[in-house]
């Protein structure tokens, strides 16, 4: 006992906030954007000598330039809601389901292959139908499979469901491989160019108008699904202490199983939606690590799918902007992770802000950084 | 199947399985102190691109480069990004108690984007896609000794790699002496296993927590700088390889049940798995695609194995995942 | 014997958001000396010691350390003054073996040497009169060689000033006296010993000196020999206990549950329940006593349908109205929906609120939707009826919140309780089970919830209450069927049998066990 440090109080405590207005955590995440902003503009200086707020300039260009680039700015951004809503509700149930990448894929090559098969013989309409319920059915599968594993033995779910992605990936370079046209060219090409059988039709003039009304569609549903329906309730209970789920006789096995199922067809449906309403082809790149970033969609929402309609937007934009910018100041489009990330950091982070306060020694508390 | 082309086969894992194993074995010391950290693949990044970078300036500033410093430089700057990258991973999810996934997830995203950004300028600097080449230190990681290698089969298959491939293994064992035979390792391991027990014992967690995922992080990191400076020769280019790479690392240390010596037979192996379409006579291209699944499925069948003996000593850390918070009541 | 002073407080003060849980408590721990800290459940003990060993930091101050101030901010600052704790949750890890806990986080430097801590363990072990097997992994061991390692663990530390959070609640009788020679061998040794309790005999056998806390006050401290245990309750509950609960006569009292033969174990393959065998009567309250962990949990999950039963149990169900000879509904082998479904109205009080009977991240509206959200119309919930029970709830049982909808799991537990004991009568039961239903609650809340029961039981609800106040038990309830090690040791008529007779019954089968 030689060694007993002699001083007051440590300099820095945290405690637990007993709450907080939702506008002060609002007023804290926009601090959070705005900073990550200043980092990536010193970041896009260092390596650019570029005047940031010109190339944040050109960002808005590439994203919104132009009628076409919005709507291709709103069809990505659909595509990613879509995921982020497949994924809430299994988040709202803490299943932690990495696996959305895979799902969508699985979704994908459904569509892209009944849309190959079928596209010149079945009425459009008549097909999306069919292809929307096979992808639907196709996710689901990939869902449940990591499900039924978790709720009979206790499988780690977040590691199976991440390796069940790359089992979806291989699948998909292996219909690449198979259904590749031209011959030699490793890539499937647009499905029924000529004849655009199985592509979604144009509304209002809209090309993506469809997208957008599906996706919306299910945006609402799952909000109020999760709030207001007796199975959102039970995976509300479910994931906040499975033994209360069980003293309220809810069959925790069948809710889990139930839920990634939702949740894996919702995910296979955005794989329907990018590939008859957006490429018209499959690649692993019909996921793109969507799924991944649906997955911090979802997340920093809180599973408010109306808050993911944000938050999707914000990192479309970004990476629209960030393409835009390689190609006007000759960058290459990888910025766009860079800055995603940097954005991610302190969005993340300032979550911290929001649950705790930080007190001084002084007594006094900070706030925000 | 022929000698000649076993020996190639085999000769493949190792260089596979190398990447891979530098990836999970960093991974497993992060993972031992709770720690699920998903951006391994950015932190492969990072240590991919620093090194090779730090061995581009020196080489186009330097009239006759040194193998031996373009070696240390390429190897401290890869080590350096990548404990930075599980710096920041570290500050999130234990300082800030950011979700670890998320937190993961978008340093995958950064890591890759920092990397794939600065490869693709630097490709542009040395004058154009695929022209960005540094001889010397690539020769340096890939030297072997001639007299060793040249002994026929045996050669080839023990002695024909650079000393990465050594390193490895001997940091696999290294790792493994220190989690199971020291005392630091023991309480690394506490760490991950009950938070609140360690911190009771006196062992500062947040320290424990800190180190681990950083140096982890670094070690992760030497597997993009292999793969660089030794599989594809010194050379970059933005095809996502790494992230794919790096997955199969965190597939790694389930099938190793976070043990590094596992890991050892567990990269060749799983480097074996992924090259056996080459060897395997009439194959198509598209059911070669379907072998590349096996290291998934073997992953995935040993997670379902080990959730279903449930034996203590191979199951994930206890707290793996979870945030630490000493006055939560 | 010299008794220098180990640790002073002085003017300790602690709290945990609105409540104060050490209001300025100043104290001495002497050497050479055994101290009770007795008070009784949230009385504020375990807190102040819990900063002793750097767990909490307190809000105002000081702690003095053979004289010296000291800043105890974590638990290695509380080693390097020579204080140990063994809590009352045992921190261990358990993958690891004996050995390796007790060496967990030791300065030392460099390789593991396990032969030689081993041996020095077994020094340890003889010298103060425990046994453990050094390699033996903590998932195989008992409870009471849990705690013996976590003794170890600290003694091994060359800790001198020694903390015992309630450590008699797992043991048996037999552990419980062979944990008091060690403890009095340690204090011959001249080390400082701390023992929180709440268990008067336990206070008069083995401590020097007792010092008693009430609702995180400091009343005083007495030398053990100049005491009475009378005396001891006085300053523990302010007053003499005359509890005067309101026990009117059973009101024609009907076979509602009959439990035959019940045995369960638990996930490791423990046996919880033995053979248990009772009768719950519509219109009295049973009283299930014993003490922790003798299967009062494992009894009242098994009849929710929470928990697999070994075959041959059975739990019969007569509803209010029933024919003579009926039978009645068979509960075994139902899961808690179909419980529901066959029209039995059960209504259970688990012991871990929040991790069980509530929704943390939901407001009390939510709450009220656990019972009843299957009733509302198509797939959605209904939500009305529940806020007005919350309204209702709210008012009634004077639940202290800012809003139906504010999360339950940032409410005190007093208002978590409410909550929860609200929803469960509000469902109209035929049979009641609580857990420890005043745990944590103030004397006010506690009678609101004797009354609230009493209520019940004359509205001919079968009511079930497991305790742990004897004296509670003994005014409150109508029989009291007591458990020990799972088994039932025997069903008394609380209106005249003693405290005595209970306090034996709960200790029984383990003495004969022994003897035998």
């Amino acid at each position: 006992m030689s060694s007993v440090k002699q001083h007051k109080e440590p300099l820095l405590r945290i405690a637990k906030r007993d709450g907080i207005s939702r506008s002060k955590a609002y007023a804290i995440r926009i601090v959070a954007v705005i900073l990550s902003l200043v980092i990536s503009g010193i970041f896009i200086f260092a390596v650019t000598k570029l005047n940031p707020i010109q190339v944040y300039e050109a960002m808005f260009n590439g994203a919104f330039g132009s009628s076409r680039r919005s709507w291709v700015t709103i069809r990505d951004t659909m595509t990613l809601l879509c995921i982020g809503v497949g994924l809430a509700p299994a988040f709202k149930m803490k299943f932690w389901n990495i696996g959305a990448e895979g799902q969508v894929l699985i979704g994908g090559i459904m569509t892209a292959g009944l849309m190959r098969a079928y596209g010149n013989s079945i009425p459009t309409p008549v097909l999306l139908v069919i292809m929307a319920a096979a992808s639907l059915l196709g996710g689901c599968v990939w869902g449940v499979i990591p499900a039924a594993f978790k709720a009979k033995w206790n499988t780690n779910e977040t590691l199976f469901t991440l390796m069940m992605n790359y089992v979806a990936i291989q699948l998909t370079s292996y219909c690449v491989a198979l259904w590749e046209n031209p011959f030699g060219s490793n890539t499937v090409g647009q499905i029924n160019q000529q004849t655009k059988g199985g592509w979604f039709p144009a509304l209002f003039g809209q090309t993506y108008a469809l997208n957008v009304i599906i996706v919306l569609a299910l945006t609402i549903g799952m909000f109020l699904y999760l709030k207001y329906s007796k199975q959102g309730y039970e995976i509300t209970v479910v994931g906040d202490s499975e033994n209360t789920a069980r003293y309220a006789g809810i069959n925790v096995k069948k809710v889990t199983i139930r839920t990634m199922a939702i949740s894996g067809a919702i995910c296979g449906l955005a794989g329907f939606i990018a590939v008859a309403g957006a490429s018209h082809t499959i690649s692993t790149s019909t996921a793109g690590g969507r799924g991944f970033t649906a997955i911090i969609v979802a997340w920093l929402a809180q599973f408010n799918t109306f808050v993911m309609v944000l938050i999707s937007l914000l990192l479309v934009f970004l990476q629209k902007g960030a393409i835009q910018i390689a190609s006007q100041f000759n960058l290459n489009d990888y910025a766009s992770n860079v800055i995603t990330g940097i954005i991610l950091f302190f969005i993340l982070g300032s979550e911290f802000f929001i649950n705790y306060r930080v007190i001084l020694r002084s007594g006094k508390e900070g706030e925000a950084k | 199947m022929t000698g000649a082309q076993l020996t190639q086969l085999l000769q493949s894992a190792v260089f596979f399985g190398t990447v891979i194993m530098y990836g999970a074995i960093g991974e497993i010391l992060t993972e031992k102190s709770g720690n699920l950290n998903l951006g391994v693949p950015g932190i492969m990044y990072l240590g991919g691109i620093a090194g090779l970078a730090a061995s581009f300036f020196y080489e186009i500033n330097t009239e006759n480069p040194s193998a031996i410093v373009c070696l240390l430089l390429s190897f401290i700057a890869a080590f350096l990004a990548s404990a930075l990258g599980g710096l920041i991973y570290s500050f999130l999810t234990i300082t800030l108690r950011a979700n670890q996934n998320v937190t993961g997830l978008t340093l995958t995203i950064f890591g890759g984007g920092i990397a794939n950004f600065f490869g693709g300028s630097l490709n542009t600097m040395a004058g154009g896609v695929g022209q960005i080449s540094v001889a010397t230190t690539s020769a340096a990681y890939r030297a072997n000794i001639p007299a060793l290698a040249g002994m026929g089969t045996v050669g080839t298959l023990l002695f024909s790699y650079g000393f990465m491939v050594y390193l490895a293994i001997i940091l696999a064992v290294a790792l493994h002496f220190f989690l199971t035979r020291t005392r630091k390792g023991l309480n690394l391991r506490a760490v991950g296993e009950n938070p609140a027990t360690a911190d009771a014992a006196g062992i500062n967690v947040t320290r424990n927590k800190y180190l681990a995922t950083c140096v982890g992080a670094g070690i992760s990191g030497l597997g993009g700088l292999y793969y660089t400076m030794d599989y594809i020769k010194g050379t970059w280019a933005n095809d996502g390889t790494i992230e794919a790479l790096g997955w199969l690392a965190v597939a790694l240390v389930i099938f190793a049940t976070w043990k590094t010596v596992n890991a050892i037979w567990g990269s060749y192996l799983f480097g074996l798995l992924f090259w056996m379409y080459l060897y395997i006579p009439g194959l198509t291209r598209s059911s070669q695609e379907l072998f590349k699944m096996l290291p998934y499925l073997v992953t995935i069948a040993v997670l379902i194995f080990i959730s279903l003996r449930k034996k203590r000593e191979n199951q994930p850390p206890a707290s793996l995942g979870l945030a630490y918070f000493r006055e939560e009541r | 014997m010299e008794q220098t002073i180990a640790i002073q407080l002085k003017n300790i003060t602690k709290r945990f958001g609105k409540v104060v849980a050490n209001d300025s408590i100043s104290l001495e721990i002497r050497r050479g000396e055994i101290l009770s800290l007795l008070g009784e459940n949230g009385s504020g003990k375990t807190t102040l010691m819990n900063m002793l060993a750097g767990i909490y930091f307190p809000d105002e101050g000081e702690i003095l350390v053979n004289g010296s101030p000291v800043t105890i901010a974590s638990p290695k600052d509380a080693f390097a003054c020579g204080i140990g704790m063994i809590h009352q949750h045992f921190k261990l890890v358990d993958v690891f073996t004996a050995a390796e806990n007790i060496v967990l986080g030791l300065e030392d430097e460099g390789k593991l040497d396990l032969k030689a801590a081993s041996a020095k363990i077994v020094d340890i072990c003889q010298k103060y009169g425990f046994s453990i097997d050094p390699s033996k992994k903590v998932y195989d061991m008992s409870v009471s060689e849990k705690q013996t390692v976590e003794i170890v663990k600290v003694l091994y530390r060359g800790a001198d000033i020694l903390i015992l959070d309630e450590p008699t609640a797992v043991l048996t009788p037999q552990e419980t006296d062979r944990l008091f020679d060690v403890m009095r061998n340690m204090k011959a040794d001249g080390k400082a010993l701390v023992i929180i309790t709440h268990k008067l005999h336990e206070v008069m056998d083995v401590s020097d000196r007792v010092a008693v806390l009430r609702k995180g006050q400091y009343i005083g401290d007495v030398a053990t020999k100049d005491t009475s245990p009378q005396k001891l309750t006085d300053m523990m509950v302010g007053h003499a206990v005359t509890l005067n609960i309101d026990r009117p006569e059973p009101k024609d009292p009907t076979p509602r549950l009959t439990v035959e033969n019940l045995t369960v174990y638990d996930a490791m393959g423990v046996k919880r329940l033995d053979d248990v065998s009772f009768t719950a009567m519509g219109g009295e309250i049973l009283g299930i006593a014993g003490i922790a962990g003798s299967g009062q949990k494992e009894l009242l999950e098994a009849i929710a349908g929470l928990q697999p039963l070994r075959p041959g149990a059975s739990i019969h169900y007569r509803p209010k109205e029933t024919l003579e000879g009926d039978a009645g509904i068979e509960l075994v082998g139902k899961t808690p929906l179909q419980i529901k479904q066959a029209g039995v109205s059960l209504a259970f009080v688990p012991e871990d609120r929040l991790g069980m009977g509530l929704v943390g991240s939901l407001g009390m509206t939510g709450n009220m939707l656990l019972r009843s959200y299957r009733n509302g119309f198509g797939v959605f919930t209904d939500r009305k009826a529940p806020k007005k029970l919350a309204e209702d709830v709210m008012g009634r049982l004077e639940v202290v919140t800012p809003s139906v909808n504010f999360p339950v799991r940032r409410l005190s537990g007093g208002n978590v309780q409410k909550v929860l004991v609200g929803r469960e009568i509000a469902q109209q039961p035929s049979v009641l089970m609580t857990a420890y239903a005043v745990r944590g609650l103030d004397i006010n809340t506690s009678y609101t919830i004797y009354n609230l029961l009493t209520e019940q039981k004359m509205q001919g609800v079968a009511v079930i209450y497991v305790g742990e106040d004897l004296d509670v038990l003994l005014e409150l309830c109508d029989r009291i069927l007591v458990l020990c090690g799972g088994q039932v040791s025997g069903i008394v008529d609380a209106r005249t049998t003693t405290k005595e007779e209970v306090g034996l019954l709960m200790t029984r089968f383990k003495k004969e066990a022994a003897e035998g």
